[in-house]
């Protein structure tokens, strides 16, 4: 493994910990907030984020989950995991807050979808970004709200957001784009999707 | 999102176990693997969510031309694709055997040829010749849905009466599903084998030997090289088909197997091989009552046994749209 | 015919006679003039066959040329020349035209066009009944004496037996020689039948009806029965079940004139051909429509019988059914594709597999290619020692390379028809040159450096 690693399990601790509190500083408390985490790294943040806040808060914020694969622009010509999965929001949106959360802003295609997605439940009052790694390279007018580390990368770098919900450990790697020798390579084009 | 990265390292182990998708018609599922099925079932969970929302569409397949084909006369399947392209945001053409260049008598491979030159991307066909499909797949680059070909394949309705039985059963391994009726003439029957074989579920044809198809008649030889189809257990009897059954789908009797000299007459059929409240009664407790539609009541199913609480008829025809919308989506992310 | 030519030093392979040594063949006058050592060191043009086999041309007492009616699909002129291509130096039409060659005028209409236009021996066979229609006794006297050298409905049996019974009666005074001309049925049940396929495990797999073997064997037995009663030549066609062969060998034991061909599809290929087809196949399933066939593609097991019954004597010979068809007739649905297998041409590749396999010896298949169906219908009665390399016998040899490989390539081939489940096949074994009545009337490029 050639990654270096940009965050540790315990800069994500600190980093959804300051999300948290900007959500709640930025919103003026937790009336008509939402947390909406777009699938799959998304909803443990999402979930984080909702546990932390009610950690210091003692409110409960409605958390939701989000796929955008219904309605991404760029479907790859070839992908061997088509998986795509119900979306819960677990509440009326219309006139809420809604924060959707993601692991990585790239290029902003992802968000876009989002978007759609999620005006497709309702009409939010507003709608935030939270991220936990922006690495740049956007194409899109789209930013975040809340970042948990600005990662500057080259375009033929990968990043991997790894979180014990479904990788068994919480770390942040940037790798190089490994060569095509190794094995089943998905599409590569640009717009392919948040990397 | 940066799920999709199997390159990268770390959390593969984990996405390895998902499902696999590379595949550009649906033809039957007699090439599913159980993998395949598992993608469809789930893809479909998502679809469910879709068609449960206030204004159930999604714009993934934007832009597609969705061209269903029907060379017999079907109401709930070619609706079915219909709702599941529309819901998807595709565009769709219907075509008829009536009423088209079909009824002058163009042959199938012209039509598709035509459909596919004027800027078709997705076809679904439903077709009287078994293997029509498969003439098709072989010479047009659209993808191919089998909405019914012949005594062949029903890969949609097969895929529709798993996921309905998964939704009620969960893991289908072990379990004990008895279809009764025409088997010899079923193309829902025969995709329903494929399927449940494939996922480990123990499956029972019932029928008179006039029904059965060569392999399955009692006396006859069983079905024993390896491109045949799946072995299943056959009974003549419907009383001791039923014993222990998870599910009971019954098959539509077409009404001239009479004059062709199978059945003697539709009573004699009827008091044999009739899913009624006394059949039911010796299946497992609870277990589950099908049908393909469109039900002649009061033949092979009693109107009682089709309105119990245990029927999952209807149920059957919605989740029908949410497997097409799922088989659509994947063909449309397919290999090109 | 000026002058002579000579096949020299070639396996000469001449079953009537019992001859398989290296030695040449001089053809004189369009006629087999002297076959030994040396024999054609005279001659003034020569073939040298070193290394090829020599036999005489083959017979087929089965082939749809299709003219008058469906030129679109072969004409005596395409056909004959798909013969040539096959080794085969005389060819029986059967009589399935439109109009059928139910009268003395269509039997002439295909003798003279042969004459005119053909590149091999034509002999007509005639139809039982008017029309085929299976209702009526054609003038059967009148088709003999006009040149048919059997009759035969095929494509439809006789189904009604009283008829099939009066059609052997009155057939076995028709002969020029007084002698009785075979009536050739073509034994399927109709009741029975219905089907697409062969009924057994692809057909169910695949959805297909299915054609019983019983379809078969029931009329096969019918046919004994009568031939029985009668005591008339009958000939079954295209034998394709083991249940089938048991019968013919039963019957022939009792002594009944009784006599059977079975095609190079029955005895190599099986019903799994429509299940797998060749090229690409989406989904898996071929639906082969060229491997759609009367009767059906039966089993592997069936095939075996079929070959157990040509090597034991119970089938007389091989007959290729060539059936050739227009592309539409096949590039449809399953169910509504034409039944036939375009044969001629690979006929012999085919039937040589069996051979490579170790499970046939090749001078046993040239005898059920040449003196096997000869005198199955008799043939050698209106062609003296037709099938043979006597001398006197006509001057129709083929050379075979019984090793060369070669690869189907339908586009390829002189038949109309390019319907074959063999397309793309890879075969050891083919026809270099045929020589019809001293006449090369067809020759692979390899063969031009062997003449002088």
């Amino acid at each position: 493994m050639t990654g270096r690693t940009v965050l540790t399990a315990e800069d994500i601790r600190r980093a959804v910990g300051r999300i948290a509190h900007e959500i709640v500083e930025r919103n003026r408390g937790l009336d008509g907030v939402v947390l909406v985490g777009m699938r799959t790294r998304g909803v443990p943040l999402a979930a984080r984020l909702a546990a932390t806040i009610q950690e210091f808060e003692r409110q409960a914020v409605p958390v939701g989950a989000l796929d955008i694969g219904l309605y991404r622009d760029d479907i790859p010509a070839m992908e061997l995991r088509p998986q795509i999965r119900p979306t819960e929001i677990p509440t009326d949106i219309h006139g809420k807050r809604v924060v959707l959360v993601d692991d990585v802003l790239y290029t902003g295609r992802s968000i876009r979808a989002a978007l759609d997605a999620l005006i497709d439940f309702g009409r939010p009052a507003s709608i935030q970004l939270a991220v936990l790694v922006d690495r740049g390279h956007r194409e899109l007018p789209i930013r975040a709200d809340y970042v948990g580390k600005n990662i500057p990368t080259a375009l033929n770098e990968d990043v991997q957001v790894l979180l014990e919900e479904a990788d068994g450990r919480d770390e942040v790697v940037v790798m190089p784009v490994l060569s095509e020798v190794e094995g089943p390579v998905l599409n590569e084009g640009p717009g392919e999707g948040e990397r | 999102m940066t799920e999709e990265q199997p390159r990268a390292g770390g959390a593969i182990a984990a996405l390895d176990k998902q499902p696999v998708w590379n595949r550009h018609h649906v033809l039957d599922l007699d090439d599913f693997t159980p993998s395949e099925i598992e993608a469809v079932m789930e893809t479909t969970d998502a679809m469910m969510e879709v068609l449960g929302r206030e204004v159930p569409r999604v714009p993934a397949l934007r832009g597609k031309t969705v061209v269903t084909l029907f060379y017999e006369a079907s109401t709930r399947t070619r609706v079915s694709f219909e709702l599941a392209a529309k819901a998807l945001g595709a565009d769709v053409i219907n075509i008829g055997a009536s009423g088209s260049s079909v009824q002058k008598g163009e042959s199938l491979y012209d039509t598709v040829r035509t459909l596919q030159a004027v800027g078709a991307q997705m076809l679904v066909m439903r077709h009287g010749s078994s293997g029509a499909p498969y003439l098709v797949a072989r010479h047009v680059e659209m993808n191919v849905v089998n909405g019914g070909d012949g005594w062949h394949a029903h890969p949609t309705q097969g895929l529709l009466d798993i996921y309905t039985m998964r939704s009620h059963l969960g893991d289908l391994r072990g379990r004990r599903v008895v279809i009764v009726g025409d088997i010899a003439h079923s193309r829902v029957a025969r995709s329903n084998i494929w399927g449940l074989t494939t996922l480990g579920a123990e499956v029972v044809v019932c029928a008179p030997p006039t029904l059965l198809p060569y392999g399955m008649r009692p006396n006859g030889s069983p079905l024993e090289e390896p491109l045949a189809l799946p072995r299943v257990d056959v009974e003549t009897d419907l009383d001791r088909a039923v014993e222990g059954a998870d599910v009971l789908m019954a098959l539509r009797l077409q009404l001239e197997r009479m004059t062709s000299g199978l059945l003697p007459s539709l009573r004699e059929y009827a008091r044999l091989y009739q899913l009624n409240e006394e059949r039911l009664a010796r299946a497992r407790p609870g277990a589950l009552v099908m049908h393909p539609g469109p039900m002649n009541g009061g033949v092979e199913i009693s109107p009682a046994v089709a309105r119990s609480l245990q029927s999952a008829i209807e149920e059957q025809v919605t989740n029908g749209v949410a497997v097409r919308m799922a088989i659509l989506y994947l063909l449309a992310r397919g290999k090109p | 015919m000026t002058g002579s030519l000579a096949l020299r030093g070639g396996r000469v392979i001449d079953p009537a006679n019992g001859l398989d040594a290296v030695v040449d063949v001089l053809i004189a006058e369009g006629r087999i003039a002297a076959v030994g050592p040396d024999a054609g060191k005279d001659a003034t043009q020569t073939i040298d066959a070193s290394g090829l086999v020599v036999c005489p041309g083959f017979v087929d007492i089965h082939t749809h040329l299709r003219e008058p009616g469906f030129e679109h699909k072969e004409t005596i002129a395409t056909g004959t020349v798909a013969a040539a291509r096959g080794g085969f130096t005389t060819v029986c039409a059967m009589p399935n035209t439109e109009p059928a060659a139910d009268t003395a005028a269509a039997i002439e209409f295909v003798l003279s066009t042969a004459q005119a236009e053909g590149a091999v021996r034509v002999l007509p066979i005639g139809c039982v009944t008017k029309g085929r229609q299976g209702k009526e006794l054609a003038e059967l006297a009148e088709l003999a004496a006009a040149g048919a050298v059997a009759f035969s409905d095929d494509g439809s049996p006789v189904a009604d037996a009283h008829l099939m019974r009066r059609a052997l009666e009155y057939a076995s005074m028709s002969g020029p020689d007084g002698r009785s001309l075979p009536v050739i049925d073509h034994c399927e049940d109709p009741s029975l039948s219905g089907g697409v396929m062969h009924e057994g495990w692809v057909a169910t797999r695949l959805g297909l009806p299915g054609v019983p073997a019983a379809a078969e064997e029931a009329m096969v037995a019918r046919d004994i029965a009568l031939a029985e009663l009668t005591g008339a030549r009958l000939h079954l066609a295209h034998l394709s079940t083991a249940g089938s062969v048991e019968l013919v060998r039963r019957a022939r034991a009792g002594g009944l004139p009784v006599t059977a061909e079975v095609t190079p599809h029955h005895l190599c290929l099986s019903h799994e051909a429509v299940l797998l087809g060749t090229g690409e196949t989406p989904g898996g399933l071929a639906y082969d429509t060229d491997a759609k066939v009367n009767p059906p593609l039966r089993t592997p097991e069936d095939a075996a019988a079929c070959l157990a019954g040509l090597l034991d004597g119970a089938i007389d010979c091989i007959a290729t059914d060539h059936a050739p068809h227009a592309v539409e007739d096949k590039l449809c649905e399953f169910d509504q594709a034409a039944f036939g297998i375009s044969g001629l041409e690979t006929a012999l590749a085919l039937c040589l597999s069996l051979v490579h396999d170790g499970r046939m010896e090749l001078p046993a298949l040239i005898e059920k290619l040449t003196v096997g169906p000869v005198r199955a219908l008799g043939l050698d009665r209106r062609v003296e020692a037709l099938g043979t390399l006597s001398v006197g016998a006509p001057g129709d040899v083929t050379l075979i390379d019984p090793k060369a490989e070669w690869t189907v390539e339908p586009e390829r081939f002189a038949s109309k028809g390019r319907n074959t489940p063999l397309a793309g096949r890879k075969l050891r074994g083919r026809v270099m040159a045929t020589v019809y009545g001293g006449r090369v009337s067809f020759s692979q490029e390899a063969v031009s450096a062997r003449r002088r």
